[in-house]
C-alpha cells in the first residue's frame, strides 16, 4: 500500500504539474507533491522496520532493508531540493534565463524523475529496473538542456548519447542474466524477479552470470559516472540547472550504484569468487585516482565539485567490491552522508553563482564578505566533503580506510594518496572564493527573491550529527543492510 | 536427449531464421556504408522487418503466444512509427538529402569485420548452452549491436547517431529472441516506451539544436573541453 503511495505521488506530481502549467503557485505545488512522497517514504520505512522486509504486487515489488533505507534517503533530499529549487528556479526565470514553458517542463520533469528513481529502488524485476534507469535518464535529458545554449545543449547531447550507449549495455547484461535465469526459474516473467534469482543464484551458470556482469557494469558504471564512463557527468552538472545537478549528483549515480549493488550480489551467490567485487574495486580505484587529479584542473565550481562526485562514487563502489560487513556499513554511510552533503555544496554554490552571475571560481571572490551564510554553507559544505571531523564523510572514509588497510593493504596508499591530492585541489579553490577579496569591479546584484537557505543547514547539521553519532536504529539498519550486501 | 538430438539438426525453421539473421547481418554492414540520410532511415525499417519476421518465424516454431505480441510491437514501432517519425523530422529539419562526406567507408568496413568475428568468439560459450531454435544466431545479433556502435562512433550528424542506437536496440531485441525466446512482456512493453519516448525527446532536442546552430552537424557540439 505504502509502496503505491510512494510511487504514485510524484507520478501524480509529475502530471498535474504539466496540467498547471506555470500558473502560479507551480513551484509550491511541487514542493508540496515532494513533501508527500517524503512523507509517505516515511511511512514505509517505519513499516518496513516495524514489520521486516516486504513483498507485494504478485512479487513485482519488493522492500527491504537495503532499499528502503535509499528510498528514504531519495524522497529527503528530493523534498529539500524542491524547497531549494522554489526561490532559486524564480530568481533564473527573473534574470530572464527561463520562459514559463520551460518552468513547466521543469516541474513536471522533476517529479517524473523522482518518481523513475523510486521506481528504480522499489522494484523487483531486473528488467523493470532497467526500464526505469532508462526512463530515469530520459526525463532528466531536457532537464539538462534547460537553458538551450550552446554548452548546455552539448552536454544534453553527450549525457543522452554516452548514458543511452551505455545503458544499452545493461539491457545485453540483463539479457543474458534472464538467459541464465531461465534455465533454473522456467521462462516467464518470474525469471527475472530479484528475490527470486537471489534464492537460486547458486545454481545460476557462472560463464554466463560473468559475462553479463561485465555488461551490467560498463552499463550501469556509465550513469554511476565511474572512469573511464564519466564523459557525460561533469558536463551534465555544468550546464544544468543547480537544482538538476544537485538531484543527479545525489540521488541518480546512488541509484544507479544500488542496480549494479543487486546484481553484484547474484554474481557472488553464482560464482562463489571475488571476480564481481574485483572489478568493482578496479573501477572504484581507477575513478577516486583520476577525479582527484583532474579537481585541480577545474576552473568551473559546478565541474569542480562533478569531479569531486567521481571521487565519491568511485570511493563507494570500492567499498561495496571490497565488501564484508563494515566496508559494505562504510560504503551505505558514505552514500548517505555524500547525497546529503553533495547536495547541500550544491545548494550553496548555486545561490553563490547566482548573485556573481558566473560559474568561473576566479570571479566568484570573498562570498564571507558579500553573502556570509552562503559563504559558510560553502566552507563547511567542503571541509565536509573533504572528510574532515567530525563530519559524517570523515567517519565512512576512516571505516573504508581502516578495512581497506586490513583487507586490501595494497589500495590504501593509493587511496590516501588520492583523498590528498583531492583535498589540495578542492581547499585551494575554494579558500579564495570564501575569504578573498570581493571583486570591486563587480557590482553585486540583490538576488530579487530570497534564496532558501534552510535546506543546506538542514543537510549540513544531518551530516554533522552522522560525525559524532549514529543513533543505534539508523546503525542496525546499515547492518542489515550490509549484510544483504555481503 | 532424442530430443536436443532432434533440435540439434538443422531444421527447416531454424535455417530460415538463420537466412533472415544474415539478412540482418547484411544491413546492418549497408546501414555502415550508407552516407545518405534518407536511405538510412529505409534501411533501418527494412530491418526492423526482418526483426519482425525472425520473432513471427521463431514464434511459429515454438509456439510461444508471447512472441507474437513481441512480434507486433517490433512491426508497430520499428517498422512504422519510428521511421515515420524520423522522416517527418528530417523533412521538417530538412537534412533530407544530407550526405556524410567525412566517413571513410573501407576503413570502418575492414574494422566491422573484425568486430563480428569477436562476437563470434563471444557468442560461442552462451550459444552452447542456449537450447532455443535460434542459438546460432547470437553472434549475428551480438555483432549488430557492436556494427550499429561503430556507426555511432564514425557519424558526426545527429540523425545518423540516433539511427546507430536505434538499430542497436533492434540487435539487443534480436539477441533476447534468439537466446531466449524474449524477454517477460511487461519488461518489452517497459522498453518498447523508453524507445519511443526517447524518440519524442530527441525530436524535441533536435529543434533545439538547430534553432541554436542552424545545422545538426554534432561537430557543433565539441565545445565542452575535458580538462
Amino acid at each position: 500500500m505504502e509502496i503505491f503511495l510512494v510511487l504514485g505521488s510524484p507520478l501524480l506530481g509529475g502530471v498535474l504539474l504539466a496540467l498547471w502549467g506555470h500558473r502560479a503557485r507551480a513551484a509550491e505545488l511541487n514542493v508540496a507533491m515532494s513533501c508527500i512522497t517524503f512523507l509517505a517514504a516515511a511511512l514505509l520505512t517505519w513499516r518496513v522496520i516495524a514489520n521486516g522486509p516486504m513483498i507485494t504486487a504478485d512479487a513485482q515489488f519488493a522492500v527491504d532493508a537495503l532499499n528502503v533505507f535509499l528510498v528514504a534517503l531519495t524522497a529527503f533530499v528530493a523534498m529539500t531540493t524542491a524547497i531549494f529549487s522554489r526561490p532559486y528556479m524564480r530568481i533564473e526565470a527573473a534574470h530572464g534565463r527561463l520562459t514559463d514553458g520551460r518552468l513547466r517542463l521543469y516541474h513536471a520533469m522533476y517529479q517524473l524523475f523522482t518518481f523513475t528513481m523510486l521506481l528504480v529502488l522499489l522494484t523487483n524485476n531486473l528488467g523493470i529496473l532497467w526500464v526505469a534507469t532508462e526512463a530515469a535518464t530520459l526525463t532528466t535529458v531536457l532537464l539538462v538542456s534547460l537553458y538551450r545554449t550552446p554548452a548546455s545543449l552539448e552536454a544534453a547531447w553527450k549525457y543522452f548519447i554516452l548514458c543511452g550507449v551505455g545503458i544499452a549495455q545493461a539491457l545485453f547484461g540483463t539479457i543474458l542474466l534472464y538467459f541464465a535465469a531461465e534455465r533454473v526459474l522456467g521462462a516467464g516473467g518470474d525469471a527475472l524477479l530479484w528475490t527470486r534469482l537471489s534464492a537460486v543464484s547458486g545454481s545460476l551458470e557462472p560463464t554466463v552470470i560473468s559475462i553479463a556482469f561485465v555488461f551490467l557494469l560498463v552499463g550501469y558504471g556509465t550513469k554511476v559516472g565511474l572512469v573511464p564512463l564519466h564523459n557525460w557527468l561533469p558536463d551534465a552538472h555544468a550546464e544544468g540547472p543547480t537544482p538538476v545537478s544537485a538531484v543527479l549528483s545525489g540521488l541518480l549515480l546512488n541509484v544507479a550504484l544500488y542496480a549494479l549493488v543487486r546484481c553484484k550480489v547474484l554474481v557472488d551467490g553464482s560464482l562463489q569468487s571475488p571476480f564481481a567485487g574485483n572489478l568493482l574495486m578496479g573501477f572504484g580505484l581507477l575513478s577516486v585516482v583520476v577525479a582527484a587529479f583532474f579537481l585541480s584542473r577545474q576552473r568551473d565550481i559546478k565541474r569542480l565539485f562533478a569531479y569531486s562526485s567521481i571521487e565519491h562514487m568511485g570511493l563507494i563502489t570500492f567499498a561495496f567490491g571490497m565488501g564484508g560487513p563494515i566496508a559494505s556499513f562504510a560504503g551505505l554511510l558514505h552514500m548517505t552522508v555524500h547525497s546529503l552533503t553533495k547536495s547541500a555544496i550544491f545548494f550553496a554554490v548555486g545561490h553563490a553563482t547566482q548573485k556573481a552571475g558566473t560559474q568561473i571560481i576566479d570571479e566568484i571572490q570573498g562570498l564571507m564578505k558579500v553573502n556570509p551564510t552562503v559563504g559558510w554553507g560553502l566552507l563547511l559544505g567542503s571541509l565536509a566533503i573533504l572528510g574532515m571531523p567530525p563530519f559524517g564523510v570523515f567517519a565512512s572514509e576512516f571505516l573504508i580506510l581502516t578495512d581497506a588497510m586490513r583487507h586490501q593493504p595494497w589500495a590504501t596508499p593509493i587511496l590516501l594518496i588520492s583523498l590528498a591530492v583531492a583535498f589540495a585541489a578542492v581547499i585551494s579553490k575554494v579558500q579564495p572564493m570564501v575569504f578573498g577579496h570581493p571583486r570591486t569591479d563587480t557590482p553585486l546584484k540583490r538576488l530579487p527573491f530570497t534564496p532558501a537557505q534552510i535546506p543546506l543547514y538542514v543537510h549540513l547539521s544531518i551530516v554533522l550529527m552522522l560525525g559524532l553519532y549514529i543513533p543505534p536504529p539508523l546503525a542496525e539498519w546499515y547492518r542489515q543492510a550490509a549484510r544483504l550486501i555481503g | 536427449m532424442s530430443s536436443t538430438q532432434a533440435l540439434l539438426a538443422p531444421s527447416l525453421p531454424s535455417q530460415l531464421i538463420n537466412l533472415l539473421a544474415a539478412v540482418m547481418l547484411l544491413i546492418a554492414f549497408a546501414m555502415l556504408a550508407q552516407r545518405r540520410v534518407l536511405t538510412l532511415i529505409n534501411l533501418f525499417a527494412v530491418q526492423g522487418l526482418i526483426l519482425t519476421a525472425s520473432t513471427l518465424l521463431v514464434a511459429w516454431t515454438t509456439s510461444q503466444p508471447h512472441l507474437y505480441w513481441s512480434a507486433l510491437i517490433t512491426l508497430v514501432l520499428k517498422v512504422l512509427v519510428l521511421p515515420l517519425i524520423l522522416h517527418r523530422l528530417i523533412r521538417k529539419l530538412n537534412v533530407k538529402w544530407d550526405v556524410e562526406t567525412l566517413i571513410k567507408i573501407p576503413t570502418t568496413m575492414i574494422v566491422g569485420i573484425v568486430l563480428v568475428i569477436l562476437s563470434f568468439n563471444l557468442a560461442l560459450p552462451i550459444s552452447a548452452l542456449s537450447g532455443t531454435v535460434a542459438r546460432g544466431t547470437l553472434g549475428i545479433a551480438i555483432a549488430i549491436v557492436l556494427l550499429a556502435f561503430l556507426m555511432m562512433i564514425t557519424r558526426s550528424k545527429a540523425v545518423p547517431q540516433v539511427i546507430g542506437f536505434l538499430a542497436m536496440e533492434n540487435g539487443l531485441f534480436f539477441a533476447a529472441t534468439s537466446a531466449t525466446y524474449g524477454m517477460p512482456m511487461v519488461v518489452e512493453l517497459g522498453i518498447a516506451l523508453d524507445v519511443l519516448i526517447g524518440m519524442v525527446i530527441l525530436g524535441v532536442f533536435f529543434f533545439q539544436i538547430r534553432e541554436r546552430f542552424d545545422s545538426l552537424d554534432i561537430r557543433h557540439l565539441e565545445k565542452l573541453k575535458e580538462d
